[in-house]
C-alpha cells in the first residue's frame, strides 16, 4: 500500500500535509505522534472511512496493490470488505456473537449454515475467543467483557479475509492482560495481513510494530524500521517524542 | 430560615406536593369513574314508601329504587317553592327510580324525606330490565300462558321462573336472527340490486346477453327472497313462543299491566337475594353490557359496538401510521442533507401535533371523504350512486385522518431514537463493508425498533381518547351493522362505526333520559380508560420484549 502526496482539509484547517509513504505487505506498521497529530486520520483515509465527514476534503492518492482507491470507480463497499478496520472502543453490534461475526458474510449474501458455522469457527479461533465463547455463541455480545468485545470485533474483520487491516488504538480502552492478548493477536495475524495499527502507547509500538512513522502536527516526521526509530532516530523531534521530553 | 432555604428543603417539600397533587388527582379520577360505574351493575335494594302529598290527602305509595340523595339547606328549599316548618335548617332528599316510564313517565323523582313514611323492602317486588321503556317495578300478580292464568301469587313467581330461561334464550335466538342472518340476506340483495343496475346502464351488451344475466340475477334474488322469507318465518314462530306468555304486574299506583315475556330482558327479585346471587346477577349484567348492543337510544343495553369501532379505528391507524412515520423519520435523519430546510420541515413536523384535532377533522372531512372518497365512489361504485360508499363517514376516513393527527408523534420519537445510536456501531457496519441501505436495515432499524415502539404507544395514547375530529369523518351515534362481518370481503373499510368517546358525549349530553344515562356514562369512560390501559399494555409489553432483544449500551 502506498500514500502519495496525501492531503486532508477539514473545511479550512488542513489536517494532513502531504503525506508520501510505503506500507509493506505482511508487516505490521504503527503510527505514534501526539494527539491530533493526524495519525487516526490518515488511518481512516485508508478505507475511505472519512468520506462520512460532510466537511473533509482529499487530494492525493492512495494505492491499494497498484490501484488509485480514491479513483471514482471504486466500490467503496468493495474497498471496505478488503481494508479492514477495528475502532478504539469495541463497538460489537447488538446481536449475539456468532451473528456478529457472520455479518460481513451474510452481507456478501452468504446463507449457507455450514460455510458460516465453518467461517465464525476459523475467526474466533484465530481471534483467540473461541475457548471463552464457544459456548455461548448465541447470547448477546454485549454479555462479553471489553477485552473479549475487542476481540470479537477483530475476528468480525478478520471473518471477511480483508488483505488489509487498520487497527485505531485498538488497546486503549482495556486492561493490561487484555492489551497482551490484543498484541499478541497481532503477532500471529501478521503472517496472513497486512496491518496498520495506531497507537499512544510507544512501548506497544516497539512491541509489535516491524515499522514506525512518527507525525507531529498533519506531517510525516520520520518512517523507518522500528529498531531504528528507537534507538537512532534521525530527527531531534522524534528522538524528544519517544524519550518523553516532548511539550 | 435562610439556612433552611439553602439546604433545599422546601424544593424538596415542593416537588414532592407536585407529585402527590398529580397522583391524587389521578387516583381520585380512576377511583371516581371506576365506583359510579362499575356501582351500577349492583342489584339495588328496591324500596317501598308512603308519600304524603299534602294535608289531609290520601297518601301515595312509591316503588323504587334510591339512586342518589342530598342534604340541602331549608332557605335553598324555601327559594325552590317547597315548603318547610320553621326552626328546621336542613332537609334531606331522596332521587328515587321509580322506573315504569310507560305508565307514569317520570321515572326519577326527588322526594323529601320528611314526607316519606318508613322503608319497607318487601320481598315479593320484582323488577323487570325491558327492550323498551326502561326498568318496572311492581308486584307479580299472575302468569299467563295464552291469556290463560298459569298461576297467581307465590305460582305465578315459580311458574315464571321456571319459563325464563327458555324465554331469554329463545328472545337471544330471535336477535340474532334478525341481526345477523337477515342483515346478511339483506346485504347481499343490496349487491345484487347493485349489480342489476351495473347490468342496465351497460351499453356495450348486447340485448340478448343482457337478459340472460338478468334472468340470472333475478333467479339469485328469488333464491335470497326465498331464504329470506324462511328467516322470517323461523322468526315468527320463535316469537309466538314467547309471545304467549305474559306477566299480570301491579305499579306502585295499584293498577295492573301486562307485559309480554318478549319484552323482557332480565328479572330479579332485588330484595330476595344473597350475597351470592347478587354477584352472579353482578357478573352477568356487567357482561351484557360489554358484550350486548344498544337500545332504546344508547341509553341501555350493551357497548360491543362502540368498543370493537374503537379497536379496530385504533389498530387500521396504527397499521397506517407506523410505516409511513418510520419511513419519513428515517428520511429526515439518515438521508436527508441536514440544513435550513431540514430543520424548517423538522419544526413544522412538531408543530403539526399542536394543531387542534377539530382542524383535523376538517381536513379529513374535505380531503379524505369528500375528496379521495368521492372520487372512489365515482370510478368505482357508480353505480350505488347517489348512495354514497366510500363518499360518507367510514371507518377508514377516521383512521387515516387520526393517522395523520399522530404522525408527527412516530416521527418525533423514531427520529430521537435512530439519534441515539452510537456513531461507532454504524462505522463498524461500513467498515466491513457494507452500503449505507445494508447498515440502516440491519442494524439501525432493529436497534431503534423500541424507540418506534414509544411513538405507536404516545400515537395509541391519543388516538385512543380522541373524539371532536371523529364526528366530521366517521363516527355516529348508533351504527347498523360492525365494520367486519361473514361477508366478503369481511371487513368492511367503508362503514360508519360507533366509538366509545362519542358514546360517552352521546349518552351523557345527547340522550333525553339524563337521570338513567349518568350511570352508563361513567361506566364506559371506565371502559374507554381500561381499554386505553390494555392497549398501551400490550404495546410495551412488546417494546420491552424488542428492547431486551437488542439490548445495547444506547438505552
Amino acid at each position: 500500500m502506498e500514500v502519495r502526496d496525501l492531503k486532508l482539509y477539514y473545511g479550512n484547517d488542513q489536517a494532513l500535509k502531504g503525506i508520501n509513504m510505503m506500507i509493506p505487505k505482511g508487516r505490521i506498521t504503527a503510527f505514534i505522534g501526539p494527539s491530533g497529530c493526524g495519525k487516526s486520520t490518515l488511518l481512516r483515509c485508508m478505507n475511505r472511512m472519512n468520506d462520512l465527514i460532510d466537511t473533509a476534503r482529499i487530494e492525493g492518492e492512495i494505492l491499494l496493490d497498484g490501484g488509485n482507491i480514491y479513483d471514482p470507480k471504486v466500490d467503496v463497499a468493495e474497498l471496505r470488505r478488503r481494508v479492514g478496520m477495528v475502532f478504539q472502543k469495541p463497538n460489537p453490534f447488538p446481536k449475539s456473537i456468532y451473528e456478529n461475526v457472520a455479518y460481513g458474510l451474510r452481507l456478501q449474501g452468504v446463507k449457507n449454515r455450514r460455510i458460516l458455522d465453518e467461517v465464525v469457527e476459523k475467526s474466533l479461533k484465530r481471534a483467540a475467543l473461541w475457548d471463552e465463547v464457544k459456548d455461548r455463541l448465541h447470547e448477546n455480545a454485549f454479555g462479553l467483557s471489553g477485552g473479549q468485545q475487542q476481540r470479537l470485533v477483530i475476528a468480525r474483520a478478520v471473518a471477511i479475509e480483508p488483505e488489509v487491516l487498520l487497527l485505531d488504538e485498538p488497546a486503549s480502552a482495556l486492561d493490561p492482560l487484555a492489551t497482551l492478548k490484543i498484541e499478541e493477536l497481532m503477532f500471529e495475524l501478521k503472517e496472513e495481513y497486512t496491518i496498520v495499527i495506531v497507537t499512544h502507547n510507544m512501548q506497544q509500538a516497539a512491541r509489535v510494530s516491524d515499522y514506525t512513522a512518527f507525525m507531529y502536527l498533519g506531517e510525516l516526521v520520520e518512517y523507518a524500521d522500528t529498531d531504528t526509530l528507537f534507538t537512532t532516530p534521525a530527527k531531534k523531534q522524534t528522538e524528544d517524542y519517544i524519550t518523553g521530553r516532548y511539550g | 430560615m435562610n439556612n433552611w432555604f439553602k439546604s433545599g428543603t422546601p424544593w424538596v417539600w415542593l416537588n414532592a406536593g407536585a407529585v402527590s397533587i398529580s397522583l391524587v388527582m389521578v387516583v381520585g379520577l380512576l377511583l371516581m369513574i371506576a365506583v359510579n360505574g362499575l356501582g351500577h351493575f349492583w342489584p339495588q335494594a328496591v324500596i317501598e314508601f308512603e308519600h304524603r302529598t299534602g294535608e289531609g290527602a290520601e297518601p301515595e305509595r312509591v316503588i323504587g329504587e334510591v339512586s342518589r340523595s342530598e342534604t340541602m339547606t331549608a332557605a335553598a328549599m324555601r327559594e325552590a317553592g317547597y315548603e318547610v316548618p320553621e326552626g328546621q335548617d336542613v332537609v334531606v332528599r331522596h332521587l328515587v327510580k321509580r322506573g315504569n316510564r310507560d305508565v307514569t313517565g317520570r321515572d326519577f323523582v326527588w322526594y323529601i324525606e320528611d314526607a316519606m313514611g318508613e322503608w319497607r323492602y318487601p320481598e315479593d317486588i320484582l323488577v323487570l330490565e325491558r327492550t323498551t321503556w326502561g326498568d318496572f317495578f311492581g308486584y307479580l300478580r299472575e302468569f299467563r300462558s295464552n291469556g290463560e292464568v298459569i298461576g297467581e301469587g307465590r305460582a305465578a313467581r315459580d311458574a315464571f321462573e321456571t319459563r325464563l330461561p327458555e324465554s331469554l334464550a329463545i328472545t337471544r335466538e330471535i336477535q340474532q336472527i334478525e341481526r345477523f342472518d337477515i342483515g346478511n340476506v339483506n346485504f347481499q340483495m343490496e349487491q345484487l340490486r347493485l349489480q342489476r343496475r351495473a347490468l342496465e346502464r351497460n351499453p356495450e351488451l348486447a340485448d340478448a346477453e343482457r337478459e340472460e344475466r338478468l334472468a340470472e340475477l333475478t333467479a339469485q334474488r328469488d333464491e335470497l327472497q326465498a331464504q329470506y322469507r324462511e328467516l322470517e318465518s323461523r322468526r315468527n314462530e320463535l316469537r309466538s313462543q314467547v309471545r304467549g306468555f305474559s306477566l299480570l304486574m301491579e305499579t306502585m299506583e295499584g293498577e295492573t299491566r301486562e307485559i309480554s315475556m318478549a319484552d323482557v330482558v332480565s328479572a330479579w327479585y332485588p330484595n330476595d337475594m344473597s350475597v351470592a346471587q347478587k354477584m352472579g346477577h353482578y357478573v352477568r349484567s356487567f357482561w351484557d353490557f360489554i358484550s350486548g348492543f344498544p337500545r332504546e337510544a344508547n341509553t341501555e343495553g350493551g357497548i360491543l359496538p362502540a368498543i370493537f369501532g374503537t379497536v379496530l379505528m385504533v389498530i387500521i391507524m396504527s397499521i397506517v401510521v407506523t410505516p409511513f412515520g418510520v419511513l419519513a423519520a428515517i428520511y429526515l435523519r439518515e438521508y436527508a442533507r441536514q440544513g435550513p430546510l431540514v430543520r424548517t420541515i423538522r419544526i413544522s413536523v412538531n408543530n403539526l401535533a399542536g394543531v387542534p384535532s377539530i382542524v383535523f377533522g376538517v381536513f379529513g372531512l374535505g380531503f379524505f371523504v369528500y375528496f379521495v372518497g368521492g372520487g372512489i365512489d365515482r370510478m368505482f361504485y357508480a353505480d350505488a350512486l347517489p348512495a354514497p360508499t366510500f363518499g360518507g363517514p367510514a371507518i377508514i376516513w377516521a383512521s387515516l385522518t387520526l393517522a395523520l393527527l399522530t404522525l408527527p408523534v412516530v416521527i418525533v420519537s423514531t427520529e430521537e431514537g435512530l439519534t441515539r445510536i452510537p456513531s461507532t456501531i454504524r462505522q463498524g457496519s461500513l467498515a466491513l463493508g457494507a452500503t449505507k441501505a445494508e447498515t440502516l436495515w440491519r442494524i439501525i432499524v432493529p436497534l431503534s425498533a423500541p424507540a418506534m415502539m414509544t411513538g405507536l404507544i404516545l400515537a395509541v395514547a391519543r388516538a385512543a381518547g380522541e373524539v371532536a375530529p371523529l364526528m366530521l369523518v366517521g363516527v355516529v351515534k348508533l351504527a347498523p351493522s360492525l365494520p367486519v362481518d361473514s361477508n366478503f370481503p369481511y371487513l368492511h373499510l367503508d362503514r360508519a362505526f360507533m366509538h366509545l368517546g362519542f358514546h360517552i358525549f352521546d349518552v351523557g349530553f345527547q340522550s333525553p333520559n339524563v337521570e338513567a344515562g349518568r350511570p352508563l356514562v361513567y361506566a364506559t369512560a371506565l371502559i374507554l380508560v381500561l381499554l386505553i390501559i390494555v392497549l398501551n399494555v400490550t404495546a410495551i409489553s412488546i417494546r420491552n420484549h424488542l428492547r431486551e432483544k437488542y439490548k445495547s449500551d444506547s438505552d
